[in-house]
């Protein structure tokens, strides 16, 4: 052999077969022999395919994800398009029809609350309150937690463990009873002031979680040949760490959505969250407690939210999956 | 010629996964002789743990399935047996040593307690201090220093060859007649390696146990072995005494095994792997496994289409090649044969 | 091992001064503790400006708290602002009656959860296995209010049609009744149910997961080539090591306990930690709300320590010097 080849080369390897043939001695003409074989050829090259197909063809192979965003795309649909799809508005009262149990007629498909509302309405309603408020605290909660969560990982020293103590505080408390504090404080009854109280909490989590990546990439071997070529930092931190993290934070912040999303009905259902006349999932069911015989008035939105919850569940584990290829399935 | 201790024919053993059906060993057949050390060569995938763990019993049975074979074991049929009586024999006659030392223990339980644990499950009645001293024993045989401290340390206080050893000697706590070592050194640092495999030469020494090696490390078989079988695709491709299989390969894989090797006394320019990947074993290229990459094949029809059988080759009795045309190979020395006088033939 | 005992003590002290200090300043800024006094039209501005005075309203906030902590400590957690009542008799009693219905709760959904766990993953992908898996997603997603609301709302309604009384759907008493009777356990029957259910699927989703963890090791492989039968396999095995974890989530999750004891107290009516809470906060009674966090926040903090000590017992790998 007289010169050297890259091992890829399917003409490389023909050439490397041909040597080794020609180790026999006895005189074999490989030209002769149909070496030049496209089987060859198709069995040794990879397909190299990009890690996000990868991804995306395991997500859309999660059976119970696949469930759980159809039910999602259903649920969260109606609350987007209240507007078009409820057959009342939420505030329409009508005093002679108080109480009435679900019916066809006049389309009061859940019946009718206790001042006559139709409570179809008033349900798809309070999903588009728990879509918003749920929404908006996976957003801001992502952007603070991803923020802390990068500085704090990638610079470390006493930036880390300030920052690290301050969310360490906040996970000491009982998380529902410090939400209540704050909401009873500060944010009754407005929706957004609720949904920022839920987002200050919240991006705790994810602080933590980014910065256990940001914590374990810094020390790879590709951010240091960054770090020789001149990469400043924050050129290092979005180009290189941030697109690894992007798996856990999109689970977690889909989980954020979900656990909003409860929290909120919950603080709702205390009486310390969103107050009527805005329909909240949580209040409605609260309403409920006064009816024990009208079982549709706590049933419904319920059943609504039990729904959304566990389809998210089930979003998050199938991103999990999908993402995070390293973790053994336990298939649940 | 004496008994085999352990007689495999017509071994088949199978996967069920996502993709499809693994064919992970496809019909393999073998015998292992009292006292001998028999090697296993191939690279990853080519079905050689699993051979010995279904044997063992040791492959989950969804999704891993025998499907057919024997395997007599002083006469007694392991594959056929019931699970309780095959137990009886794993730990006692046949015993296996595995890969990685760093969680082949159990963290939470003491070492001596583990090592206790082989003897006291297959002699029960044996009271608990004569239990210590033969471990204690077993531990000093093997090479650990300090075996009474070290009886009632935890794992993570052993260094890994010393994990490897203390594994080795739990194999050997009941005599085994066969002692199955699947890659036993190949976790381990290359000078820890050296030390582990003398600890095992001692230990066949002693027992005059059967053994069967794993490996694809032919520096290890070369030291080791007295026989060999070459595995690849899950099927046997070559076998024969140690000798005739360094110096005389006949089956193109063998040959390109050893072609890889960088031989240390004589200038070589470039090293010489064999090209291409693995096979699939869920696709399996038609014909025999190994045409692909095959430099003897050169596209012709017979190797794409026909599967080849195992046949004797000129290497003495106990020489096979699964080749089609093993005989073109004939006359043709690999590097490590023995010099030929100046002048000689071909 | 004392030492880290020691020194985890002390290093909670400093945490529990700074989380107490913020909360306090935040509520105090937040809310007016005379607020309810202020709209009574029976006090004076006088009578105002001396509760100003006496409760140190007039001064700034770190001399306000260290007059809060002054007060803790020398008169077991002040007094209420709202009821003059001191407030430690309160909390000791709710406390009390909330540790009976957690606890049992708690133990009960750790005995059935475990159990459950370890049946699921030696029978993985069986019917057993799936149809518990399906409950525990079911489980895990159900909102603990709306559980509790169903529960209450079904033997409220087997009450009114068939007149008979399982359980109480509310109090924690009928009359006459003592703490460890029948009666109480009818009480607090569905709290614990609901309590119950939600744990359970956390404790059996969490215990398959790691028993499967395990049992694929490499270690239980050895336990089986040593040819120990399965039930031994798996008892001292996997199942030690499968446990560990465990141990954590159980201290992790009692913050989420005192949740569900101040939603199911809430639904249920019980005299408990939970209910005495929000009461406290809808009045907005800052001191009772003020020893309430004090209080649960020094119990979880000494869980967390619990869980700490528990899981170097249990893993001889971790060593606390």
């Amino acid at each position: 052999m007289t010169e050297p080849t890259t091992p890829d080369t399917p003409l490389h390897l023909q050439k490397h077969l041909i040597d080794q043939a020609s180790t026999l001695g006895d005189g074999f003409d490989p030209a002769l022999s149909g070496l030049v074989d496209p089987t060859v050829d198709a069995g040794l090259e990879l397909q190299a395919r990009s890690q996000w197909s990868y991804a995306r063809s395991r997500f859309l192979r999660h059976r119970l994800a696949m469930i759980g965003l159809v039910v999602l795309v259903i649920i969260f649909g109606a609350g987007i398009f209240a507007n078009l799809i409820a057959p009342y508005s939420f505030e329409e009262i009508d005093l002679t029809n108080v109480l009435q149990a679900p019916t066809t007629t006049a389309h009061h498909f859940f019946g009718t609350d206790e001042i006559g509302r139709d409570y179809l309405s008033r349900v798809i309603y309070g999903i588009r309150t728990s879509l918003e408020v749920g929404v908006f605290v996976g957003f801001a909660s992502t952007l603070i937690g991803v923020f802390v969560g990068s500085i704090s990982g990638y610079y470390g020293g006493w930036i880390d463990n300030i920052l690290m103590r301050i969310t360490d505080l906040v996970l000491t408390l009982p998380a529902l009873a410090i939400l209540l504090t704050a909401a009873a404080l500060l944010g009754q009854g407005s929706q957004w002031r609720v949904s920022i109280i839920l987002a200050l909490f919240y991006w705790t989590t994810l602080a933590r979680i980014v910065r256990g990546v940001f914590l374990s990439l810094r020390e790879k071997e590709y951010v240091e040949a960054a770090k020789a070529a001149g990469s400043g930092d924050l050129r290092i931190m979005f180009r290189h760490i941030l697109p690894n993290t992007l798996g856990p934070i999109v689970v977690s912040a889909s989980l954020t959505v979900g656990a909003a999303i409860i929290l909120e009905a919950v603080l709702s259902f205390l009486g310390f969250g969103i107050k009527p006349p805005i329909p909240s999932l949580g209040s409605l069911i609260a309403s409920g407690q006064q009816f024990p015989q009208k079982w549709w008035i706590t049933v419904f939105p319920g059943l609504v939210l039990l729904s959304i919850v566990m389809a998210i569940n089930f979003v998050g584990d199938g991103l999990r999956d999908a993402l995070d290829p390293q973790q053994r399935r336990v298939r649940a | 010629m004496p008994e085999p201790l352990l007689s495999i024919r017509n071994l088949v053993v199978e996967f069920r996964t996502e993709d499809g059906i693994v064919h992970a060993v496809d019909d393999i057949s073998y015998d292992v002789f009292p006292g001998e050390t028999l090697g296993i060569v191939g690279e990853s995938g080519s079905g050689k743990s699993v051979s010995t763990m279904s044997i063992l019993g040791l492959i989950p049975q969804p999704p891993g399935r025998i499907a057919s074979g024997t395997a007599l074991f002083k006469g007694k049929d392991l594959i056929k047996m019931k699970k309780r009586e095959l137990r009886r024999f794993r730990g006692d006659e046949l015993a296996m040593v595995f890969q990685d030392p760093m969680t082949s223990l159990n963290p939470v339980l003491k070492v001596g307690y583990q090592l206790g644990e082989a003897i006291k499950t297959h002699y029960p009645k044996v009271p608990d201090d004569e239990v210590e001293k033969r471990v204690v024993e077993l531990l000093r045989m093997v090479g650990v220093p300090n075996p009474d401290q070290r009886y009632n340390q935890y794992p993570h206080e052993f260094s890994g060859g010393m994990r490897q050893r203390a594994m080795i000697a739990m194999s050997i706590a009941n005599s085994p007649s066969l002692l199955i070592a699947d890659e036993p050194t190949t976790a381990l640092d290359v000078t820890i390696q050296a030390q582990v495999l003398e600890v095992l030469k001692t230990v066949q020494a002693e027992t005059e146990a059967a053994t069967i090696l794993i490996t694809h490390d032919l520096g290890i078989v070369a030291e080791l072995c007295d026989r060999v079988l070459v595995m690849y695709g899950g099927k046997i491709v070559e076998h024969g005494d140690v000798h005739t299989i360094f110096q005389n390969p006949r089956h193109p894989y063998t040959i390109g095994l050893m072609d890889s090797l960088p031989k240390l006394t004589e200038d070589e320019e470039w090293l010489r792997p064999i090209p291409g990947q693995p096979p699939s074993l869920i696709n399996r290229p038609s014909g025999c496994a190994f045409h692909p990459r095959c430099f003897l094949a050169q596209g012709r029809v017979r190797c794409r289409e026909e599967v080849p059988a195992l046949r004797a080759a000129d290497g003495g009795t106990d020489h096979g090649s699964a080749c089609h045309f093993a005989e073109e190979l004939i006359g043709r020395h690999s590097k490590f044969a023995e010099p030929v006088p100046a002048g000689g033939g071909s | 091992m004392l030492t880290y005992i020691t020194r985890r003590a002390l290093y909670s002290i400093p945490v529990l001064i700074i989380s107490t200090f913020l909360i306090f300043s935040f509520v105090s800024l937040a809310g007016d503790p005379t607020a309810n006094i202020r709209q009574n039209p029976q006090f004076s501005v006088i009578t105002y400006r001396n509760l100003q005075h006496r409760y140190h309203l007039d001064r700034s906030i770190p001399v306000r708290y260290g007059y809060w902590v002054q007060d803790v400590v020398t008169h077991k957690l002040g007094t209420s602002l709202v009821t003059s009542q001191p407030i430690w008799p309160d909390i000791k009693r709710t406390v009390g009656h909330t540790a009976q219905f957690i606890i049992l709760a708690e133990v009960l959904a750790m005995i059935l959860g475990i159990t459950v766990g370890i049946f699921s993953a030696i029978r993985q992908y069986s019917v057993f296995d799936y149809t518990f898996t399906s409950l525990s997603f079911l489980g895990y997603a159900m909102p603990t209010f709306w559980l509790a609301l169903l529960l209450q709302i079904l033997f409220v309604n087997i009450y009114l049609k068939w007149n008979v009384r399982i359980f109480y759907t509310s109090g924690l008493n009928n009359p006459g009744h003592g703490t460890w009777s029948w009666d109480r356990l009818q009480h607090i029957g569905l709290p614990v149910i609901t309590l119950t259910v939600i744990s359970f699927a956390l404790y059996s989703r969490y215990m398959r997961a790691s028993m499967l963890d395990v049992i694929n090791t490499d270690y239980v492989r050895t336990a089986r080539a040593k040819g120990l039968p399965e039930t031994k396999v798996i008892m001292r095995h996997v199942f030690r090591n499968a446990l560990i974890p465990i141990a954590t989530i159980a201290a992790l999750n009692f913050g989420s306990l005192i949740g569900g004891a101040i939603i199911t107290e809430s639904i249920f009516g019980l005299d408990g930690m939970g209910y005495y809470f929000i009461q406290k906060l809808g009045q907005l009674d800052i001191y009772a709300v003020m020893a309430w966090l004090l209080v649960t926040s020094v119990v979880i903090i000494l869980f967390n320590l619990l869980a700490d000590i528990l899981y170097g017992y249990l893993d001889p790998r971790i060593r606390y010097d």
